[in-house]
Formats: structure tokens, C-alpha cells, sequence
């Protein structure tokens, strides 16, 4: 009922928008639509309407507990490793509805990459991290597979860093690199969308400012969607914003439309620290 | 919608790129092999309880309930009977809890507690040793070396001052002071159920929260108030659930016992004199053992089976929060 | 109660702690104190034992001659551990394949299930379940119907002993897995097989790798359950196994308690070189276990 009413005035407030990126005739990649969510009993989202563009940067924010961490693990179904979560609704990735049980969950989740909240290194080299999805999906020979690693650890700019020493441990690394590396195993992958779940919430400063500019590089290529805790993030780097709170949409839009001037009194709240 | 058309071309650039994916068969075929192997506990322990069954059947329809109280164990007359060796059994599984568990409690309390940190390490690594050595070297050390010392200094002199003495003059008196016995049995199980007991004690006692320990302290507390009002009363349960894991381990005890019990078939109420348990039992006749006597050891398998058993599955319960939390 | 007593604080040396607690805590601390002792000691005269009685009895032939017969002098253990060697591995081939893939049923597959519950609790019990029952089995199971003896039926009575060992630590160390590195997998399309072969094992191998060290130690020095399955001989033993297998700990019982002194003092020679085996294993396991726990 509501989703109709919702997706239109999203698309309105989309056009409304002429700041810098934010491209709304962009493409949509993901489309959610009437998604709701349950942890057991508990009704984690609720009929959540939303759409991701094609080469932008889409973050969620809200305070912890709202939904945003959930609404951003049902595009990969990372959630149905626990059976007693559950998603009812659409998702369409490019068209096709990843809720469908037929789908394949491997291959989709080979389509939607995921970068955690800690770095995940696995316990073998750093070639081996970055190679880890590739040869799950591709023979590959030597040489091909050489430069598909370096090119992928290129775009994760962590190349320079580890040239030298790509059959050390990935655990060996600092926790900045480990994560640059994790995104390097995403993108060696090449995947049509990139999740970010909270990626910079366990760095330092510094680590977090180029993680923060390779998302920004990394647009250029992929559809990006990333959860954050922190507004300056998500206004530094996202072309759109979605503002949720205790399992609902608030509002979306282009995030400089969103911080200079939200239509909503709670997300007004939430982004001059009102609550949250 | 604008965008409609532009999604169905990419999704359709995007499928021609499609991706091999990894063979679903080996899946499925890895998980069922994770099935058949867990199965397979299930399997083997089942069948440990029906092979002891059917091969004691014929000894209890032979005997019916008098198997468990009759004390006769005569080959030559196919005359069998539990009581001698699970009274053995019991009796050298109590004392070596009595003995045993306040070591054990001791050392627990001693490594989380009194012992300085450079010691820590080497002392627990000493006692958690003590489990790796094979039991048939605490036989070989309780009939060789503790035995002996234990006749003349223990036996000997306790059996001439309790000597006419009522009740203890019959429990404590050694017709001859061998030093092995029900009770020496008890003193090497308690040795060796010691290490097990006290690593577990140690590492209840090491999750209770750090602030209770320093809260009783704070307050006044010595150390002894603070091991019997904090420490013993927070991780009492699965101390006791410790206790239990160190019986079933007394009971079912095979090697060292069969060394130092004496293996004697006779009812004697002095702990000094020889006894024989179930397991040593078994252990010494098996081999040579047919017909009747055959079904009669594995009659008595099947008792230890099922006492040690229920003392396992209530170890298990009262442990099982430990594991959880 | 006495006011002035509360105003008027105590001097520091006059103590306010009752005679009878400090008694009561020196006690307890003595007697934790010697509760230790006593462990460190027992050990100790233990080993002291083995090395006086055992280090005479390593003779030029102690690995190089099979044991000898009653009565006869000389002779040698190499039988025995030769045939040690072959049950223990034949123990810890069949445990380890069973013990690691039912341990990674439990962590991975069947975390919360009720069979899960219900073979974690089984395993537990065969954990600590007699030994000698476990022989009891393997006769009934395999020596009674093949008629003899065998390597085959010790090597199984001590796998039965080797898997639930194995089956825990596998467990425990997996769940031990961060589970962000499970979804980590997940995320990049691997099946749950790739995941939990490339990933999860790779990070629980350490603790994994102990607990089939320790499942060695434990099997190595077993001695009831191959009273009756692999019995013990005094020569060579044939390639099909079959027959009783001469072997360590049998070998030890036997002749320790006989009456012929070349006999014991090979059983001494034996019973050293098993416990120092074991007690290396023991310590290498816990070597192994360190950096798991560090991380």
C-alpha cells in the first residue's frame, strides 16, 4: 500500500537533486521493495522500499539497532546462514528477485560482494586471499590469474604495500591493510555490487581516510552500498543516504539533499545529534 | 520507468559473463560425509551396550537378580556372583574421591590463587602431566615403589594400634601387611583422577569474574574466606559435576588397579586387605575365560557399563553450563 | 557496636582480623601448598622410578631383537614397538578422517540441532568411558567371529578411544572460529564444503593438530582394550596382522609381573620409553596449542 506512495516520492526528491555525483537517472541495480525482516519473532525491517543506482554510492545510516546492518545482509542472503532469520518481500537484482529460494546462493553472493566490519583475512597468504574467489568461479592460468591479483590489489591500493611479499600470511598484515586486502579479495571477484558493512569502524584515522577514498575510486566500476555509524563518513563519500531508524526507512535522497535539508523530523534529529 | 530497459540490458551483459560455479556434488557429498561420521559416536556407543548385553544375557537368566548379590565366583562349580567385585569397585572409586578431591580443590585453589605467577605456568603443566602418564605406570609405581613404603610405614604400624579395637580394629587391620589392597587402589585412583578434577576445578574457578574475587577482598576477606564464600560457592556445581567425570574415570580404572587390588575373590571388611573391582576382574580372567564364566565378566561389564553411565550422563549435566557459557 | 571503638580507628599494627581466621587461612594455604607438592612429587618419583629401573635395561639389543621367550635370556622390545607402532597408526588413521569430520558435523552443520545435542552429549560419555569395555566390544565385534586375534581388532578398539578426543577439540576449536570469517567465505560464493575445507580448518588446523597429538598420547600407552583384541606374542608378527600383535603396554603388564628377571627389566626398559613418548607428545601439544590461543 504504502510502497507505491514511497518509491514515488523517493523518485521525486532523486530528481529534486543537482549537487556534485549524485546521478538519480543512473540506472537502478538493486530495488527493494515491500522487504521486511525477522529475527525469530522480532520484525527487524519493515516494509522497506529502496533503490540502489549503478555506480553510486548508496549509505545507510541510523543509530545502532535500527536495521541498517540487516537491510544491507539480505543483498547477499549472508543472513540465511542462521536459519531462524528470515526476509519476505523483493529484492531485484538487476531485474531478478534474490529472494526467489531457487536462486543460487553462491553465485549471487559472487555477484554481491561483501567487505565486514573487521578485516576477515582467511589464515593463508595474501595471494591466496586475493585468489581465493577467483578460482572459485574461473580457471584461470598462471599468468592470468598473476595479473587479475595484482590488478585487483591495485584497485585496493594495497599493490605497493605487499608486492614484495605476496606469499606471506594475510594475517601478518596491519588491520588497515588487512581490510584494503579483504576488499582486494572482493573486487578480484568482480562483482557487480560491493557491500560495506560498517568497513572502517575497527581502523584508525588514517587507515579510515584511504579505505574512505577507495570507495570513492572504487565507484567508478561498482554499485556500492555501505552501512556506517558515522555521518561525516557517509556525507564524505555517498551520493545517496538512506536514514533508518527502529527497522524503518525514514527518508532517502542525495545525500547533500538529505543533510542540508531533510524532509523528516527524525532524521533531522538523528543528523544534528538529537538522538542516536 | 526509464530505468527498467537500461537494468534488463545490463542484467543481460552481465549473464554472459556468467560465472562456472563450484561443483554442488562435492557439497553434498562433504556434508554427508560430517553426517555419517557424527552418526557413527551414536553407532559405536550403541553398539558397546548391545555387544556387553547379549554377550551377559546368559548369566543373568542363569542367575537372575542373585548375580548382584551373590559373592560366590567359582569356575569349578559355575557358581558367579557381582557383589565381591562391584563392591570393590565402589568402594576404591569412594575412597579415591575422598582422597582425591581435596587434593584436587587444593591445587586448583593453589595455581589460581596463592601460586606466584613465574611458578604458574611449570607447576600446572607438572600436574596436567600427571593425566598424560599411562596407567599401567601408576600400576607399576603403586605395586613397585608405593606399595612397600605403604605396608611399613602405613599398614603395619596402623594395624597394631588399632588392633581389638572395635569397628576400626576390623576396617583398618591388615591380616597381612602386603600394601596392596582395596585402599591402596583407592590411593592410586585418587593420584590419577587428581590431574582431571583439578584442571577442571582450576578452570571454574579461573571464569569466575575477576570482581567478585576483588570485591571479597575488598571487603576483608583472607583467602580462605574468599575460596569458601566466593570461589567453592559460585563454581560448586560444576565442581561437583568435576567430581563426577573423576568417578566415572575411578570406576572404569583398569590397569593400575589390577596391579595394587590384590585381586582377591573374597568379601573382607578391611580396606587393607585385597579386593578385586570389575574392570580387574576382567582384566585377569578374560583371556583364559569360556562359556558361563564368559557371560558372567561380560555380565559384569555390563553393570560397570551402566553405573559408570549414569555417573558420566550426570557429570555431563552438571558440567554442561560451563561449556555453554 | 562500640562507638568509640568505630571513631577512634584501630593503630595499623593492632590487626583487627580474629586469631581464628588467620589460623584458618594459614591452613588453607598450607594445605594447597602441599596439595601441589604432592602432584609435583608424584610425577616426579614416577619418572625418577623409570629412569633407575629402565635405563638399565636399554642393552644394545633392547631395538634390535624381538622379546624373548619364557625362560630365555637376552632378547630385545622391537617387536613390541614395531607392533606399537602399527596399532597406534592404525588407531589414529581411522580416528582422525571420523573424529575431525564429526567434530566439524557439530560446529558447523549441526551447531544447534537436537541430534547435534544429543552426539555431542554421547561423545562426551565414550570420552570418558571405560577402556575396557571398549575391548569388551571389540572382541565381541571382530575377534569372536574372525577367530583370532588380531592387529586389525587393537587397531580399532583404540580408534573407539583415539575419535571422541579428537571429536571434541575439533569442535571446540572450530567454534573457537571467528564467525565473521565463516561469512567472509560465504560472502565470496564458496559452498559451505570450501568454506570449512580453505577457511575454517585452516584457522582451527593448530588446535586441531593437538587434539590428534593428544589422541595419540592417549591411545599410545592404552593397554585393557588390546588385553583382548591384540593380545601380545613373543615373535615377529605376520604382514596380515593377524594373531596376537606383540605391543608395548601388553608387553609391560606381561612381564612385569613374571617371574624371570630379564623379563621385568625389559618391561622397565618398555615402561620408560612409552611414558617418555608420551609425556613429549603431551608437551608438543601444548606447544602447538600456544599461538592459537595467543590470537
Amino acid at each position: 500500500m504504502s510502497t507505491a506512495a514511497a518509491s514515488v516520492t523517493t523518485d521525486r526528491q532523486f530528481q529534486a537533486s543537482a549537487k556534485t555525483g549524485a546521478d538519480t537517472n543512473a540506472p537502478v541495480r538493486i530495488a527493494v521493495k515491500g522487504l521486511n525482516f525477522y529475527y525469530g519473532h522480532f520484525h527487524g525491517l519493515k516494509n522497506i522500499d529502496l533503490n540502489f543506482h549503478d555506480r553510486q554510492v548508496t549509505a545507510l545510516i541510523g543509530p545502532s539497532g535500527c536495521g541498517k546492518s540487516t537491510l544491507l545482509r539480505t543483498f547477499n542472503r549472508i543472513y540465511s546462514l542462521y536459519p531462524e532469520q528470515r526476509a519476505e518481500g523483493q529484492i531485484l537484482l538487476d531485474g531478478m528477485n534474490i529472494l526467489d529460494p531457487k536462486i543460487d546462493l553462491n553465485d549471487l553472493r559472487a555477484r554481491v560482494g561483501m567487505v565486514f566490519q573487521k578485516p576477515t583475512p582467511f589464515p593463508m597468504s595474501i595471494y591466496d586471499n586475493v585468489a581465493f574467489g577467483i578460482r572459485l568461479y574461473e580457471k584461470l592460468g598462471k599468468s592470468d590469474l598473476d595479473d587479475r591479483v595484482e590488478t585487483s590489489l591495485r584497485k585496493a591500493a594495497l599493490w605497493d604495500e605487499v608486492k614484495d611479499k605476496l606469499k606471506q600470511s594475510g594475517m601478518g598484515l596491519s588491520g588497515g591493510q588487512q581490510q584494503r586486502l579483504c576488499i582486494a579479495r572482493t573486487v578480484a571477484q568482480r562483482p557487480d555490487v560491493i557491500l560495506f558493512d560498517e568497513p572502517t569502524s575497527a581502523l584508525d584515522p588514517i587507515s579510515t581516510g584511504r579505505i574512505e577514498e577507495l570507495i570513492e575510486q572504487l565507484r567508478d566500476e561498482f554499485t556500492i552500498a555501505i552501512v556506517t555509524h558515522n555521518m561525516q563518513q557517509a556525507a564524505r563519500i555517498s551520493q545517496f543516504t538512506a536514514f533508518m531508524y527502529l527497522g524503518e526507512l525514514v527518508e532517502v535522497g542525495p545525500t547533500d539533499r538529505l543533510f542540508m535539508n531533510p524532509t523528516e523530523r527524525r532524521t533531522q534529529d538523528y543528523i544534528t545529534g538529537r538522538f542516536g | 520507468m526509464p530505468a527498467l530497459t537500461e537494468t534488463i540490458v545490463l542484467a543481460r551483459t552481465r549473464a554472459t559473463a556468467a560465472r562456472k560455479g563450484p561443483s554442488k556434488n562435492l557439497d553434498t557429498l562433504f556434508r554427508a560425509c560430517a553426517y555419517g561420521a557424527a552418526l557413527l559416536v551414536l553407532i559405536v556407543l550403541a553398539g558397546i551396550l548391545s555387544a556387553i548385553i547379549y554377550g551377559g544375557l546368559p548369566a543373568f537368566q542363569q542367575f537372575g537378580l542373585g548375580f548382584l548379590t551373590s559373592s560366590a565366583w567359582n569356575v569349578g562349580t559355575e557358581q558367579y556372583g557381582a557383589l565381591v567385585a562391584v563392591t570393590g569397585t565402589l568402594i576404591s572409586a569412594l575412597l579415591a574421591l575422598a582422597i582425591g578431591v581435596p587434593i584436587s580443590l587444593g591445587i586448583a585453589i593453589y595455581l589460581t590463587q596463592l601460586c606466584p605467577n613465574w611458578a604458574r605456568k611449570p607447576v600446572a603443566m607438572t600436574i596436567e602431566l600427571l593425566a598424560a602418564v599411562p596407567s599401567i605406570i601408576y600400576g607399576m609405581w603403586g605395586l613397585f615403589i608405593f606399595a612397600p613404603l605403604f605396608a611399613r610405614f602405613i599398614e603395619i604400624p596402623v594395624s597394631n594400634i588399632v588392633e581389638g579395637l572395635p569397628i576400626i580394629g576390623t576396617v583398618l587391620y591388615a591380616r597381612i601387611p602386603s600394601g596392596v589392597g582395596v585402599l591402596t587402589a583407592g590411593i592410586i585412583l585418587a593420584i590419577m583422577i587428581v590431574p582431571f578434577v583439578a584442571s577442571i576445578a582450576r578452570d571454574m574457578i579461573d571464569q569466575i569474574p575477576t570482581i567478585m574475587r576483588e570485591s571479597a577482598y575488598g571487603v576483608g576477606c583472607t583467602t580462605w574466606e574468599v575460596v569458601r564464600f566466593v570461589l567453592i560457592r559460585h563454581a560448586s556445581v560444576s565442581i561437583i559435576g568435576a567430581i563426577m567425570l573423576g568417578l566415572g574415570r575411578a570406576l572404569g580404572e583398569t590397569m593400575a588397579v589390577t596391579f595394587v587390588v590384590g585381586n582377591a575373590n573374597r568379601l573382607s571388611a578391611s580396606i587393607f586387605d585385597p579386593g578385586s573391582t570389575i574392570a580387574s576382574r576382567i582384566a585377569n580372567e578374560f583371556n583364559e575365560a569360556d562359556g558361563m564364566q564368559l557371560n558372567a565378566l561380560m555380565a559384569l561389564g555390563c553393570i560397570l557399563f551402566v553405573i559408570t553411565f549414569i555417573v558420566l550422563v550426570a557429570a555431563r549435566i552438571l558440567t554442561r553450563r560451563v561449556r555453554v557459557g | 557496636m562500640d562507638a568509640t571503638n568505630t571513631l577512634a580507628a584501630p593503630p595499623l599494627a593492632q590487626s583487627r582480623v580474629r586469631p581464628g581466621r588467620r589460623r584458618a587461612d594459614a591452613v588453607l594455604r598450607g594445605f594447597c601448598a602441599l596439595a601441589t607438592l604432592l602432584g609435583v612429587i608424584v610425577l616426579g618419583s614416577i619418572l625418577l622410578m623409570l629412569i633407575v629401573q629402565g635405563v638399565r635395561g636399554f642393552t644394545s639389543t633392547l631395538l634390535t631383537q624381538p622379546t624373548p621367550g619364557p625362560g630365555s635370556e637376552g632378547g630385545g622390545i622391537a617387536n613390541a614397538v614395531l607392533g606399537s607402532l602399527v596399532l597406534t597408526t592404525i588407531g589414529i588413521v581411522i580416528a582422525t578422517p571420523v573424529g575431525v569430520m564429526a567434530g566439524t558435523f557439530l560446529a558447523e552443520y549441526g551447531r544447534t540441532s537436537k541430534l547435534s545435542f544429543v552426539i555431542r552429549f554421547l561423545n562426551d560419555i565414550l570420552l570418558s568411558a571405560p577402556s575396557i569395555l571398549i575391548g569388551l566390544f571389540i572382541y565381541t565385534l571382530m575377534v569372536r567371529p574372525m577367530g583370532s586375534y588380531s592387529g586389525w581388532a587393537g587397531g580399532v578398539a583404540l580408534a573407539i578411544i583415539a575419535t571422541p578426543v579428537i571429536v571434541r577439540t575439533t569442535e571446540d576449536m572450530l567454534s573457537l572460529v571467528p564467525g565473521t570469517l565463516r561469512e567472509a567465505g560465504v560472502a565470496l560464493g564458496a559452498p559451505p564444503s570450501t568454506v570449512i575445507m580453505k577457511v575454517t580448518w585452516r584457522a582451527a588446523s593448530a588446535g586441531i593438530v593437538t587434539g590428534i597429538i593428544l589422541a595419540l598420547a592417549r591411545i599410545a600407552g592404552e593397554t585393557a582394550p588390546l588385553l583382548f583384541t591384540a593380545l601380545n606374542n613373543n615373535s615377529w608378527f605376520n604382514a596380515d596382522l593377524m594373531g596376537g600383535i606383540p605391543n608395548l603396554p601388553v608387553m609391560i603388564y606381561q612381564f612385569a609381573l613374571s617371574p624371570y628377571p630379564n623379563w621385568q627389566q625389559l618391561a622397565w626398559a618398555g615402561a620408560l620409553l612409552i611414558t617418555m613418548t608420551i609425556l613429549a607428545l603431551s608437551v608438543i601439544a601444548r606447544v602447538v596449542i600456544k599461538p592459537q590461543r595467543a590470537r
